[in-house]
């Protein structure tokens, strides 16, 4: 590892509260989870901080529960528990999906959602499923002796490259699911990474659709896709033009994909190119809409 | 799948076989148990930590180096090329050119060329004072793109028979261009040297390291010493593929000029990040092929041009080079042969030794041409080559006689059987018809790799080992080879065992150390078994020969170990030798001209087919590998445990630069250079690799053994690039074959494909 560790400094609040405090603070420390980033970072000598928060100890920040609007997941909520809970896969079973895509069973084990939603890496392997499932983050701050706390949806979260909606004396406290997201509706994952585990994605595509009363038809889509643009984005051209058709539309698929152009600004980077990246989106988004629509895709053309 | 034994000199005589058995591993237990001490392990008392400070630049005019190191100032030392020529070093990494600097003099010629070396007590203290070292640099507009360099490091060619008649008289001429990228080793311990101060007229280094005596060639001529004031020895070794080589030339060079600087023992360590963007890699390539046919498929005549991508030095480029070229025309018949040759110089890291050593690059080529000729002249790809390829007694592109070339239709054949090849592709055919979205495909490749040295040098190495006498009739192994992994220990300790028919333990053997060894030359070009191991069992039959007359016995009886403990302590006792040492002898009179590139390049070769099964995924057009079959014959496996080992690794590495790895360069500088980036196969994408192993043994080989080390490198890396071709019925020219390369190829095979 290069770089001084000794150098650095610790804090390890027990207590939400306290660690709303330490971020009110001037000399304000950089929040750590599972360090699946930030080690990263620290092994290059690039050491993003001298102060960092320990958040493992704050229990208020763990726990998956239903709640009257849906479901509420911990910010300290690991790939590890999301594929092991019962709820999770009884309810959003994408999610379970997601995680098991993540890196390796090390990272699983540490990496947080809270975290990768805080780092904004627009690679993030949760923030495109968590797009497409409406979800919000809870932010919490303290405001003299009192926790504040705020609801953000996630697709505001995201306002630019590794930049979130959060002030920097807020703290990303839970992901909110709405049941709303939760009932009739589908989903639909794939992580293409260089890869087939412990990679970084090139191209995560997820899919969710809400099937109206009358079957065949699509009442309502969210697509979102990581990879693809500065920020985990949604593709909103695309799903106004899933809206109303049968997801077994050809018409409405290529129109789709050609509407993804709209939302997805791809570029060459160490891992992939620009091409590759729009090419396989598009294949993507034909895909899960053929595994969440029951035909076959028009891949073979 | 043994075929019938020759009459071989070195064949087993002991009553118990050790050869060819599956030995307890020499370090094995060692290293599970994490006792086995790699050079960051070593606990040095007073040991200072090194750091090179290196450019940023791709090519650059030095202005200035200022060493204003403040605070640390009393607490480090730094080690620029003037202070080095000022204390009467020579500045020069001594290899074959004798080219490259320990330390950039005036102009750096590569980005993370060394420029200045810095010690201090503590890592913390070091990097501070190395970020305290200001450079000034002029930067100057380098060449990075070889295909356009115009430095020559070397050529070289060949000329067999009448090209031009050749060509005139074909039914049928297929081109091709192939191009190769680097590949890293990556190998599990990054470089790394101890070196201590001269104590008692003596310079020591530790290391990780494949060639204790490069090192101490490289440590004499540095300091301008003689050879008993240097000492090399090896620490356990995390591997090396080649990597090894010669690049720890330079880290020893530096870590011995900072504890002169110092006065000190100082460790310097490389971290995965330093070792990728800074050390050597494979060679890049571009192999252009002219082929000349007749009308039922022939070779008639095969026009090649090999260039390749030296780096900024020359270091091992040359023979590098050579053994590309050797290889070029393939296992093939063709009485009209013409190779071009050429490695060019670019500012970048200098390319080195690399499991395969230029013939990787050329196989591919010549595997994916020949894929190419067969659609050409309208033949079956597996038809094409069993046509072509070489029968026993055929001469190859040097002209060389090769008395068992026909074992490469032996392995054609048994990797067509056991891949059920026809039966596969229809199967495949079936496959493709249900899945809109998958591709399966087969891919073939046949290649050889010659054993040892190319050409003489084997004859100038002249290598040497002994056998040393110990207490309660043990034998001590001395020799240069080392242990990276490989076994290299384990087989010679069988070796020594069965031709003195000695239990396996008897024989013990030692990681190298200059002081104690005599040079048997590098661990490289898979010469440890065939040529090395010859020479020991050749010391082996002295050491019998000896005692048994010591004895009053007929040489060439298994001892029992009392009886052979009864000899060792009449001989010691009377005054006789406790070493027996032997050299080289070309046992098989090898000749090679090397100026026209004719003849012996090899004693022997070791002869291969492998058949590549790969399913392509249309959405995302990643590839997987379903099965690798291989069938070698390697003349015989001294452990078959280990070879097979040999034989899965090298293919293993070979998926791994066709599918994923790639150097990502930007200005001259690898923007990739950690393990998130550069990409390898991990356990899921390692295929079942089935192995077909002939056993046709080498007359000059120990116990007929051949050079099996870089042989599986060769041939994986074109078997899954033809797969993922047939599979989508696409031309790839290219490695590695990524997605992203797949999918343009695949959408220009068919220009309605490119839409939204």
């Amino acid at each position: 590892m290069r770089g001084d560790l000794a150098a650095l400094e610790v804090l390890r609040p027990r207590r939400l509260a306290e660690a709303l405090a330490a971020l009110a603070d001037s000399d304000r420390p950089c929040p750590i989870a599972g360090g699946t980033d930030l080690y990263v970072a620290l092994n290059e000598g690039r050491a993003p901080a001298r102060r960092f928060l320990d958040l493992s100890r704050l229990d208020e920040l763990t726990g998956l529960e239903t709640t009257p609007s849906g479901l509420r997941l911990g910010a300290r909520t690991t790939y590890t528990e999301l594929r092991a809970s019962r709820l999770v896969r009884r309810r959003a079973p994408v999610l379970a999906e997601m995680a098991a895509s993540v890196g390796a069973i090390a990272i699983q084990n540490r990496g947080t959602l809270g975290g990768s939603l805080g780092n904004a890496s627009p690679a993030s392997d949760p923030a495109p499923v968590l797009l497409a499932l409406d979800a919000a983050v809870e932010l919490a701050a303290r405001d003299g002796r009192r926790v504040v706390r705020r609801r953000v949806p996630l697709d505001r979260f995201f306002i630019g490259y590794r930049e979130t909606a959060a002030r920097p004396d807020e703290l990303i406290v839970a992901v909110l699911l709405p049941s709303s997201a939760l009932e009739g509706w589908r989903y639909a994952y794939r992580k293409v990474g260089t890869r087939r585990a412990q990679a970084i994605s090139k191209v995560v595509a997820a899919v969710g659709l809400e099937l109206g009363a009358r079957p065949r038809r699509i009442a309502a889509a969210r697509i979102a896709y990581g990879s693809m643009a500065p920020t985990p984005v949604r593709a909103r051209a695309a799903e106004a033009a899933l809206a109303g058709r049968a997801p077994t539309s050809a018409a409405g698929r290529a129109a789709a994909r050609a509407l993804l152009a709209e939302d997805l600004h791809p570029i060459d980077d160490l891992r992939s190119s620009a091409d590759y990246r729009a090419l396989v989106a598009g294949r993507l988004l034909e895909s899960l809409l053929g595994a969440l629509g029951g035909f076959r895709p028009g891949l073979d053309d | 799948m043994a075929p019938a034994r020759a009459a071989v000199r070195h064949l087993p005589r002991a009553p118990r076989a050790v050869v060819g058995s599956n030995v307890p591993r020499r370090e094995g237990l060692e290293k599970l148990t994490g006792r086995a001490l790699y050079v960051a392990d070593l606990d040095v008392p007073g040991a200072w930590w090194g750091v090179t400070v290196r450019s940023p630049h791709a090519r650059a005019r030095i202005l200035s180096i200022e060493r204003d190191l403040g605070a640390d100032g009393a607490r480090a030392v730094v080690v620029t090329a003037e202070d080095l020529l000022r204390a009467g070093r020579d500045n020069v990494v001594h290899l074959i050119a004798d080219d490259q600097p320990f330390l950039a003099h005036r102009s750096v010629e590569h980005a993370e060329e060394a420029v200045a070396l810095v010690a201090a007590p503590t890592r913390e203290e070091a990097e501070r004072a190395a970020a305290r070292v200001r450079v000034r640099y002029e930067p100057l507009e380098p060449v990075l793109d070889f295909e356009r360099a115009e430095t020559i490091h070397k050529t070289c060619a060949i000329d067999k028979g009448d090209v031009a008649a050749a060509f005139a008289g074909a039914a049928r001429v297929v081109e091709g261009t192939y191009r190769v990228g680097h590949q890293e080793h990556a190998y599990i311990e990054p470089n790394g040297m101890v070196a201590w101060p001269r104590i008692d007229g003596v310079r020591l280094v530790r290391g990780s390291l494949q060639c204790p005596f490069y090192v101490h060639a490289a440590l004499t001529r540095l300091f301008g010493e003689p050879a008993e004031a240097i000492r090399v020895a090896q620490t356990s070794t995390g591997g090396g593929f080649g990597g090894k080589e010669d690049y720890p030339d330079l880290v020893a060079g530096h870590a011995a000029l900072l504890a002169d600087a110092c006065g000190r023992p100082v460790r310097l360590l490389y971290d995965r990040a330093e070792d990728m963007v800074a050390t050597t890699k494979r060679h890049p390539g571009r192999i252009v092929h002219r082929t000349a046919l007749d009308a039922e498929g022939r070779l008639l005549g095969m026009d090649v041009e090999v260039l390749l991508d030296g780096g900024a030095y020359v270091t091992l480029s040359p023979v590098v080079l050579s053994r590309a070229v050797i290889h070029a025309a393939g296992p093939y018949r063709c009485a009209n042969v013409r190779i071009r040759g050429r490695v060019v110089k670019t500012n970048t890291p200098p390319n080195g030794a690399f499991r395969g050593f230029g013939v990787p690059q050329v196989a591919f080529a010549l595997e994916r041409h020949l894929d190419r000729v067969a659609r050409a002249a309208g033949l079956d790809r597996v038809e094409l080559r069993r046509r072509n390829l070489l029968a026993d007694g055929e001469t190859t592109a040097t002209g060389q006689a090769v008395i068992d070339a026909g074992a490469s239709r032996q392995a054609l054949d048994a990797a067509l059987k056991r891949s059920r090849f026809a039966a596969t592709a229809r199967a495949h055919a079936r496959f493709n018809r249900r899945h809109a979205h998958l591709r399966r495909g087969l891919g073939l490749a046949c290649f050889f790799h010659g054993s040892g040295f190319t050409g003489n040098g084997e004859i100038r190495l002249a290598s040497e080992v002994a056998l040393e006498l110990l207490e309660g009739g043990r034998v001590r192994v001395l020799a240069a080879a080392t242990e990276i992994g490989q076994g290299t220990r384990t087989v010679f300790a069988q070796i020594v065992a069965q031709v003195l028919g000695l239990p396996y333990e008897a024989v013990e053997t030692v990681d190298p150390d200059t002081a104690l060894v005599p040079d048997s030359g590098p661990t490289v070009a898979s010469r440890t078994v065939p040529i090395v191991g010859r020479i020991l069992a050749d010391a082996a039959r002295e050491l019998d020969a000896v005692l048994a007359r010591r004895v009053g016995r007929p040489p060439g009886r298994p001892w029992t170990r009392r009886d052979f403990a009864g000899a060792a302590a009449l001989h010691l006792d009377a005054g006789g030798e406790r070493r027996v040492t032997a050299r080289f002898s070309n046992p098989s009179g090898q000749r090679f001209d090397e100026t026209r590139y004719v003849g012996d390049a090899y004693a022997a070769y070791a002869w291969a087919a492998a058949v590549a099964e790969v399913e392509v995924d249309l959405t995302s057009f990643e590839t997987r590998v379903l099965r690798v079959v291989a069938a070698q014959d390697i003349g015989r496996a001294i452990h078959p445990r280990l070879a097979a080992g040999q034989l899965e690794g090298g293919l293993t590495q070979a998926v791994g630069w066709a599918l994923f790895e790639e150097v990502v360069a930007r200005d001259g500088r690898m923007a990739n250079g950690q393990l998130t980036n550069y990409i390898l196969p991990t356990a899921i994408e390692t295929p079942p690799i089935e192995l077909v192993v002939l056993e046709r043994p080498f007359a000059h080989g120990p116990f007929g053994a051949k050079g099996i080390g870089e042989l599986p490198m060769d041939g994986g890396a074109p078997a899954v690039v033809n797969a993922i071709a047939d599979a989508l019925e696409i031309d790839l020219d290219r490695l590695p074959a990524t997605p992203e390369r797949i999918a343009a190829a695949w959408l220009a095979a068919r220009p309605e494909r490119r839409r939204a």
